[in-house]
């Protein structure tokens, strides 16, 4: 086997007020013909900057130093920009982690597509036209003859991105860079793009180099791991080795990170109290709607006071909704929203001081939630005052001791937002909403956007504090094994319906809601030819007759490998209860589901803080 | 051309006949404010109180404001403005014998600078930070911060007095042959263009750096498409709509330059028919110039929204 | 009281004081701009004092005059000294766009954070009402108030600043907006905040610079519209004078290239230049972040 790709001393540095910082120190490694190359590592390492430098381009403020880049027995770095375009989209080319942003919003996705054939003459409009129907083909697009008509903006995200699979393949490159390219897909999104990836870098023995921070997604993908952290290569070996016996202290953290400990709390005397009490929070047949549209249906929640409960689903599910209704951002069109057994007004600006105080609400981006002027002791002292009239020293010692419940040093209080790191920021926007002392928290995604370390340091710091404050939380996420795993309660959404509830450990075997089992089966597992084996989306859907019109029927009935003739396209589901004490909206109280025998190696995947 | 983009095309036609609806009465209440009328201006000092009377009746300014403003602003719907109180001539009348006058040299105008501030400001976007975009923000800054009279006479100063190229008026009656017709407009013209070709570069600039810095670009440099193809495919199409709008909000700086320009140089159109009618205190006619000024801008900025509407590809199907 | 002295001390960075400071005016341009700048503003206030003659002094038989030790910058039509009335004309060009400045980005401002803050219908009548000025040409509005009222100082601000606050107000709701609907907002509405603490604690402060950035742009506008009806005899009334009028009066010595219709027409272009210079830098400055 020849090597295609050899890259020595690749140092990158970006220009900061006049002088150099070095964001990549040296890089060594090499990818073999036909092989798939994996950097691995978290936002900062260096990752996308070496990819990109593989085409000789470095990003706005940032250049290349050092280093040498052979493909093909070309050294890129030393070609002229005339060259170079030469080479981009024709030797080497590139699939973007965001396609909605990478497509050109005026341009039809054909245009597009068949562009880098256009400008490198590599055939003629009719035959790459015709190629790129191929490939559409194979991508398993709908409609590959008509699709390429369409703008960016009509088609989905995860057909974006295997469009732009196709844009990078047209010129048969010897060399295709993958930039993250289903990070901001929902898993059963991710997966089908995976697996469409998959079939045609294995059909056509691509050379490629695949960018992510998920270890999980690149075991499918990659032959090669090359493990980074700012900018310099921890650890490179086979996807195998990397898996089973990481050498590197780093590769061990980020592995043990995604396979976090299994809980061991019992919680059968939490269940006991579950219909006693009046819960500390209460939803009761809830309806939201934006202009015509239904974005959430009859839902019920209850909370109980100390429990944790994990609200899931994808984009669009009407997850956050939910949350922005509890707090009053959001006004119902139907039911209400019970404190200790009594009614929220459905407006925040109507509710009492008290009943605000007690539901905080942290944002998922903590970014946006801090306001970058004002300091670290103002943000969590405004509360304190406006809550608890507590000024001057009482209230400067409390913003101190705050600091420390979050784990933050107390010299951090004179610093502002902007100076802080990601985590740094999200303990904070956890503080302010402690600062209140209320009884129960809303978390809006509050991990997605951090790395994975980072992210779990943050769960775990919030099972610690659950357990020292007895704060309730409700858990919005997209991540159904790390609901499960800190969870009591799961509540699975789809397109603003309750499709399943049940406790969190009954989350850990079948059977579930169908779509409950998409979203497990479609969770990327830490082993390689998972994505062959498992069965999310891969089924042939049962065919079913033209659903009766004017009826509304199950939400899920479209993308349901359980669906039945007569009964799914014909009948409104009810509410049952399985066995095992899940409530589900589907016809069928299911006996045993096919998914059921990749769960024992699930489970140690899935759990979470076993103090929660 | 679909329902969505000619729901909103109409939409903003109705918006714009509101904003020009608004503007009517702005402008009827501003000149009606002031207490003392056209019939005492007219008679002055000496007029009897009968005669003040009768030529009140007799100009309608015995009615309430609402009833002239509904008066006036029927009139103007069917092309009657009513008549000068300096010499009585039709208002109308007015503004057409002077309106091709005005309207050429803002044609002029507008063909020289857009062509020219288009270029410059891409240009100086695809090459952002090299000496051709300092000097040409630079001079940018200049033109727009110094005012246009300040330019007029620095160009009466140069061509008219120390070379002697041009005539310090324009007397365009003259004007017969192509050379003789540029030799008339070459002054206004150049003032008026040198503040409009620096606005115009300016926001064509930003808005094509704005394209610039966009994920599709990035992608187009990466299949290894040229500068020029990057720019003329990818950047332009996008920056439509915005360049558009800079284009717009700068020949509407037009329809202010212009009173400057033309009372400099003498120049017979409509803005020094409305400087005169403002030092004569001649309200009619002031108030039939500005609504066509106002309509002329309100025109602009209608074409600029319809341009960036046609041109927005999320709204096609 | 010792919660408020801490955020007042703490806030200290988000004054206009504090915040000039934070931008270390770098670029050399900018330095002059804002050197031209502090110039003029100084001499807005002491001009009339230091001037060597009085402005109205008949002090040289020598009409047009060329520049010499005595007279600065020559003498005009009528013999007097042009320096001397160029400083006497700063008030007039400096504080009166100053004043109209303020006045309409007040106006701005406010009215662009109430249509904000109370969306809805209020909005739409403020909004549908400032795109109606908009759409008159701030020189056509000039002339018309002009011919209605007469010309007077107060008239002068009162024209430009309405004239000038349409565009402020749409930058400022536009700011506004936007900051409305970032998190940290939601926060304090749900945190039971009033109006006014949101207002002034949590959006104004994040509105500052692009806001300052429009003042300066805005006062360059009304510096070139003041002059420009100066110029045309419908500004300041003599014997009163501003820069604008100055050269009006002596543009019959433009053939002979005087100082005295020079001097003036230079002093209106630093003025306005060196503030587009400050804000250009600026602007650079706070992208480059």
């Amino acid at each position: 086997m020849t090597e295609l790709v050899k890259v020595s001393g690749l140092r990158v540095a970006v220009r900061s007020g006049g002088a150099d910082i070095p964001i990549v120190h040296g890089a060594d490694f090499s990818l073999k013909k036909g092989e798939v190359l994996a950097l691995i590592g978290e936002s900062g390492s260096g990752k996308t900057t070496i990819a990109l430098s593989l085409m000789g381009y470095a990003r706005n403020g940032c250049h290349i130093v050092d280093g040498s880049v052979q493909i093909d027995d070309v050294d890129v770095l030393s070609l002229s920009p005339a060259q170079l375009a030469k080479v981009r989209g024709r030797t080497i080319s590139y699939i973007a982690q965001s396609a909605a942003a990478a497509f050109n919003p005026s341009k039809t996705i054909m245009d597009q597509v068949i562009e880098s054939a256009m400008i490198h003459k590599t055939c003629s409009r009719k035959e790459a036209q015709a190629k790129a129907i191929g490939l559409f083909r194979e991508l398993a697009l709908p409609f590959p003859e008509k699709i390429g008509e369409r703008y960016p903006h009509q088609v989905s995200g995860g057909q974006l991105q295997r469009l732009m699979a196709a844009m990078a393949l047209i010129t048969d490159p010897a060399l295709v860079i993958l930039d993250e390219p289903t990070t901001a897909l929902d898993v059963t999104t991710q997966i089908e793009v995976l697996r469409a990836f998959k079939k045609v870098v294995r059909e056509r023995n691509t050379t490629a180099v695949y960018v992510s921070h998920d270890l999980a997604v690149v075991a499918q993908m990659a032959d090669r791991i090359v493990v980074l952290r700012n900018g310099q290569i921890q650890e490179n070996n086979l996807t195998k080795k990397i898996l089973e016996t990481p050498q590197h202290d780093y590769t061990k953290s980020l592995l043990s990170a995604m396979k976090p400990e299994t809980r061991q709390d019992t919680i059968e005397q939490k269940k006991m109290d579950l219909d006693t009490d009046t819960p500390l929070l209460e939803v009761r047949h809830l309806e939201v709607c934006f202009g015509d549209k239904k974005v959430l249906q009859d839902i019920d929640l209850k909370i109980r006071r100390g429990a944790t409960v994990g609200v899931i689903g994808e984009s669009g599910s009407g997850k956050t909704t939910l949350a922005r209704t509890i707090v009053g951002l959001v006004q119902p069109s139907l039911g209400n929203i019970y404190l200790d057994g009594l009614p929220l007004e459905a407006s925040a600006s109507d509710r009492s001081r008290e009943q605000l105080r007690r539901v905080q609400y942290v944002f998922q981006n903590a970014d946006t939630a801090l306001n970058p002027l004002h300091t670290v002791e103002e943000i969590l002292a405004r509360p304190l005052r406006f809550y608890h009239g507590m000024k001057g020293k009482k209230q400067h010692d409390r913003v101190i001791e705050l600091l420390d419940l979050v784990h933050l040093p107390a010299t951090i209080a004179k610093r502002r937002p902007t100076e802080l790191s990601g985590g740094q920021k999200q303990r904070i926007n956890l503080a302010r909403a402690l600062a209140a002392e209320p009884d129960i928290i809303l978390c809006d995604e509050v991990t997605s956007a951090l790395d994975t370390v980072v992210g779990a340091a943050i769960l775990e710091l919030m099972a610690d504090l659950r357990k020292k404050l007895n704060v309730s939380y409700l858990f919005i996420s997209h991540d159904i094994s790390m609901v499960q795993a800190i969870c009591d309660e799961v509540v699975v959404l789809y397109s603003g319906f309750k499709v399943e509830q049940g406790a969190g450990e009954s989350f850990q075997r079948p059977p579930f809601h169908p779509y409950t089992q998409l979203l497990i089966d479609s969770v990327p597992e830490m082993q390689q030819g998972w994505l062959e084996s498992t069965t999310a989306n891969h089924e042939l859907l049962p065919s079913i007759g033209a659903p009766k019109p004017n009826v509304e029927l199950c939400p899920f009935l479209d993308r349901c490998s359980a669906r039945e003739e007569g009964k799914c396209n014909r009948i409104i589901p009810s509410r049952i209860k399985l066995k095992k004490g899940n409530q589900i909206l589907c016809h069928h109280a299911f006996v045993e589901h096919k998914g059921q025998t990749h769960d024992q190696t699930r489970v140690q995947v899935d759990a979470m803080a076993a103090s929660v | 051309m679909n329902q969505t983009i000619s729901r909103l095309i109409i939409n903003r036609i109705g918006l714009g006949l509101l904003t020009l609806l608004i503007v009517s009465l702005v402008i009827f209440m501003i000149t009606n404010l002031l207490p003392g009328d056209a019939a005492q201006e007219l008679l002055g000092q000496s007029a009897t109180p009968e005669t003040l009377a009768a030529l009140r009746s007799q100009l309608g300014l015995d009615l309430p404001i609402y009833t002239r403003y509904i008066q006036w602003l029927g009139g103007l719907l069917v092309g009657d403005a009513g008549y000068s109180m300096v010499n009585g001539m039709s208002i109308m009348e007015l503004i057409w014998s002077r309106l091709p006058n005005t309207l050429s040299l803002a044609a002029f105008a507008t063909l020289v600078s857009v062509p020219v501030a288009l270029s410059i400001g891409i240009f100086s976007a695809m090459y952002r930070g090299s000496w051709f975009d300092r000097y040409s923000n630079m001079l940018a800054v200049f033109a727009v911060s110094v005012p246009e009279f300040l330019i007029a006479t620095i160009a009466v100063l140069i061509f008219a007095v120390k070379l002697g190229w041009l005539s310090a008026l324009s007397h365009i009656e003259s004007a017969n042959t192509f050379g003789e017709m540029l030799k008339v407009y070459a002054m206004p013209v150049l003032t008026l263009c040198s503040v409009l070709v620096a606005q115009m570069a300016r926001m064509t600039r930003a808005a094509v750096i704005d394209q610039l810095s966009s994920p599709y670009v990035e992608m187009a440099l990466l299949k290894g498409a040229s500068p020029i193809r990057i720019v003329l495919l990818h950047v332009l199409p996008n920056a439509l709509g915005p360049i558009a709008n800079a284009i717009a909000l700068s020949l509407s700086y037009l329809l202010g330059g212009v009173i400057i320009v033309e009372s400099i140089f003498n120049y017979p159109g409509i803005a020094t028919l409305m400087l005169n009618a403002v030092s004569t205190r001649d309200m009619p006619l002031v108030q039939g110039c500005a609504m066509l000024f106002c309509f002329g801008y309100l025109i602009l900025v209608l074409m600029a929204d319809i341009c960036e509407i046609v041109s927005n590809p999320r709204l096609r199907k | 009281m010792s919660i408020h002295k801490t955020t007042v001390a703490t806030t200290n960075t988000s004054n206009p004081l504090s915040l000039f400071s934070r931008f270390h005016v770098q670029s050399v341009s900018g330095l002059i701009g804002g050197a031209l700048i502090i110039f003029w503003l100084v001499m807005a206030v002491i001009g009339p004092m230091v001037a060597p003659y009085g402005a109205n002094d008949f002090v040289s038989y020598d009409v047009f005059g060329p520049m010499s030790k005595d007279y600065l910058m020559g003498t005009d039509y009528l013999g007097r000294d042009i320096f001397s009335r160029v400083l006497n004309g700063t008030p007039y060009t400096i504080g009166v766009a100053l004043a109209a400045t303020v006045a309409a980005c007040t106006a701005g401002v406010v009215s662009g954070l109430v249509a904000a803050a109370s969306a809805g219908w209020v909005d739409a009548v403020i909004s549908r009402a400032q795109d109606a000025l908009i759409s008159i040409p701030s020189k056509m509005f000039a002339l018309i108030m002009v011919a209605s009222f007469g010309s007077s100082v107060p008239l002068l601000i009162i024209m430009a600043a309405i004239a000038y606050m349409p565009g402020s107000f749409r930058i400022a709701r536009a700011l506004a907006v936007n900051v409305m609907t970032l998190d940290y907002v939601q926060v304090a509405r749900l945190r039971g905040e009033s109006m006014a603490y949101i207002i002034f604690k949590e959006v104004l402060p994040n509105m500052f610079r692009p806001v300052l950035t429009d003042f300066g742009l805005r006062f360059v506008f009304i510096v070139l519209l003041l002059s420009s009806m100066s110029f045309l005899g419908l500004g300041v009334q003599p014997p009163d004078a501003d820069w604008g009028s100055l050269v009006r009066e002596n543009i019959s010595g433009l053939g002979a290239g005087a100082p005295a219709v020079i001097a003036p027409a230079v002093a209106i272009a630093s003025l306005t230049i060196g503030v587009n210079l400050l804000i250009d830098s600026i602007g650079n400055k706070s992208a480059h972040h």
